[in-house]
């Protein structure tokens, strides 16, 4: 006999606990706490504040404990909280020239104002399983130098191609015109770059890095070069109108990546390089990376390339890069459709009525 | 206000948020989108749908617009698939007893506010009453044109050949419109428009409904609206008339034969059983409701 699907408000409180113990896991292994994730899961950090849109490492170390390490439910968690902050107003854009840097190479030339500073990266470790990390409280030698690399006057190489008006240059618009933000009006098509780039600096590093190799394997090339990668701090400076001059009010780490791109020149562009913009909060270079090369690709319409690969594509990339609406609308197939699946049977069967009675007909 | 038959009674008022969770600040925004909605019957008005504690694609866009215009007199009715008890239906209507702790109801006539998923009530509505859709995909052209861009310009030009060559190709194929829910319908001889994933028997209660009918779609951040007694037409051929879904069984609990039945698997044996997809409208025509609907008071909705 048929039993209703009653009792929804006493199944949903009992996953909730459900998922809390679930959560939690053994009693008789120590909590995790919010200063373990925040220190040794940094990177883990980083996204979720990078996708969350919040800088925040305390809050974003919460929302992975939460989430269970889960880093789009993570993010959910982060995103949901920043919709109810309220906003003070804009800080002045922060000058990634000054950042205090960790980390900066570039790929294009061997040695440059500044050097190549490799810092604290994973690329030149063999990726064995470091077994000395299984057992607890080892310590951790020192490194030989200081991992600021402070007061170095390091030119950009942006700068230095654009000497030579190698590189498009990139004025800031005429009365630097207050950006569209797009956590406050909707995405409207054809999409300015500094819309699409708020869109990107959010979006799903995963999907951002397939949409990126895909320019690379023949979708789109644009031929990069990786100008410069910058990992770092830098100072966030804000005009308090009672004031009327900058007071920093903050320190942010970021990582940026400028991709020079060839250009071989229009009607009415000559033959130059151009760029591609990636930028992440804290330690991310494969967002940024993937961020730049796709942030180039979009730029097709604007350089009057051919519009021919999904990355190009501003509906397709800019539509489909956010990893909430994404793993929502996924998942909320969960949710049940019974009475479109009821009208579907219907229409079903009634096609297979219509094909049986044309078949009996025949025959 | 005791009369009215609360669901869950054990559901305390969350005072760390504002009344309904949005700021006053949000909410302005999107009665700015629903007034503007309202005021071009069908046309979907771009908003700042904002992050809810609820995941996209789960009923996010319908949530904000009922936060947005919930007041603390309304009686709110929440229901997913026809019923108040599924367990999204259950979830959300708990997310407004947490933030604005007004009463709720199973009963349609009681309700001055109803959110729903995938059905409009078998009861018919009334003036006093609005209805708020959950839309998944706001673009009754995207499954054939995905390009915003080109929908824009199409909507503009009220050009929806693209439309009539599609339902025009079923019928070549099948011999009628296969098109069962999300069924396309003109708002006022003006405006292509998706009525969300309704099933195309309960196109005809959209036109000259004396409810206000809002849709919120919070992914896809789009609002747009039906305002009160206005034409909603579902789009047909003169040779091929609109048809509704019928069914040849009645409800199995209270005999319906008018109102829309979910099919129910009782066995493996290929058994089973037909019942109202309305479970407050079955519930009435069984008589298992007291009716209470005279002590309610009726305040207009939206008052706080």
């Amino acid at each position: 006999m048929y039993v209703a699907v009653k009792g929804g408000e006493r199944a949903i409180a009992n996953s909730h606990l459900l998922v809390s113990e679930a959560r939690r896991g053994d009693p008789a292994i120590p909590e995790l706490t919010l200063a373990q994730i925040e220190k040794q899961l940094r990177l883990a950090v980083d996204r979720v504040m990078t996708e969350g849109s919040v800088y925040d490492r305390e809050l974003a170390a919460l929302a992975i404990k939460q989430a269970a390490g889960d880093a789009v439910e993570a993010i959910f968690l982060l995103r949901a909280y920043r919709a109810t902050l309220p906003r003070f107003g804009y800080t002045e854009p922060v000058d990634t020239l000054s950042m205090q840097l960790r980390r900066r190479i570039s790929a294009t030339f061997k040695d440059l104002p500044g050097g190549q500073v490799l810092g604290p990266t994973y690329d030149y470790t063999q990726r064995l399983l470091d077994f000395s990390l299984a057992a607890d409280g080892a310590a951790v030698a020192k490194p030989e130098i200081n991992t600021a690399m402070a007061e170095n006057e390091s030119s950009s190489v942006m700068a230095l191609l654009g000497h030579e008006e190698l590189i498009e240059p990139q004025p800031i618009s005429a009365g630097d015109p207050e950006p569209n933000d797009i956590t406050r009006t909707p995405l409207t098509f054809p999409t300015s770059r500094a819309e699409r780039l708020q869109n990107l600096a959010r979006g799903d590093e995963g999907y951002l890095l397939a949409m990126a190799y895909s320019t690379q394997r023949g979708y789109a090339n644009n031929h990069p070069f990786a100008g410069e990668i910058r990992f770092g701090t830098v100072e966030v400076e804000m005009i308090p109108e009672e004031l009327g001059f900058p007071i920093v009010v903050g320190e942010l780490e970021l990582t940026e990546c400028q991709m020079v791109n060839q250009f071989t020149g229009s009607k009415t562009k000559p033959p130059q390089f151009t760029r591609g913009y990636g930028v992440a909060f804290g330690h991310s270079e494969r967002k940024a990376m993937a961020m730049s090369l796709v942030d180039r690709a979009l730029r097709a319409e604007e350089l009057g390339e051919a519009v021919v690969a999904p990355a190009q594509m501003q509906e397709f990339v800019l539509s489909h890069a956010d990893n909430l609406e994404a793993s929502g609308f996924v998942q909320h197939l969960k949710l049940p459709h019974y009475v479109d699946f009821q009208s579907e049977l219907e229409l079903v069967r009634k096609m297979r009525q219509v094909q049986a009675d044309q078949v009996g007909a025949a025959s | 206000m005791s009369a009215v038959t609360t669901l869950d009674p054990a559901i305390n008022l969350d005072t760390g948020y504002n009344f309904a969770y949005l700021d006053e600040r949000t909410k302005r925004m999107i009665r700015r989108a629903i007034l503007k909605a309202v005021a071009i019957p069908g046309y979907q008005v771009p908003f700042g749908s904002r992050e809810m504690p609820l995941p996209y694609g789960w009923g996010t866009g319908g949530i904000q617009v009922t936060a947005s215009i919930i007041g603390r007199h309304d009686v709110l009715k929440v229901i997913d698939q026809g019923a108040d008890d599924t367990v999204n239906a259950v979830n959300i209507r708990r997310f407004f007893q947490r933030t604005t702790g007004v009463v709720t109801t199973e009963r349609t006539v009681e309700a001055t506010l109803i959110q729903t998923r995938h059905r409009i009530p078998e009861t018919p509505l009334q003036e006093n009453q609005i209805i708020v859709y959950q839309v998944p995909i706001p673009e009754p052209l995207a499954k054939l044109e995905p390009r915003e861009a080109e929908t824009k310009k199409m909507h503009g030009l009220s050009e929806y050949g693209l439309m009539h060559v599609k339902l025009y190709e079923d019928i070549a194929k099948f011999g009628y419109i296969a098109t069962t829910y999300d069924y396309p319908v003109m708002v006022d001889d003006r405006y292509l428009m998706a009525p969300s994933p309704i099933p195309k028997f309960d196109n005809p209660k959209m036109n000259m409904n004396p409810a206000l009918q809002l849709f919120g779609a919070g992914r896809e951040k789009r609002i747009y609206a039906i305002p009160p007694y206005t034409k909603v037409e579902s789009l047909a051929f003169d040779d091929h008339p609109f048809e509704v879904q019928r069914w040849q069984q009645h409800c199995a609990l209270c005999g319906a034969k008018e109102s829309f039945l979910d099919e129910v698997i009782t066995d493996d044996q290929g058994g089973r059983m037909f019942l109202c997809s309305d479970t407050d409208f079955c519930q009435e025509r069984r008589g298992e409701v007291a009716s209470t609907a005279a002590l309610v008071e009726r305040p207009l909705s939206g008052s706080v």
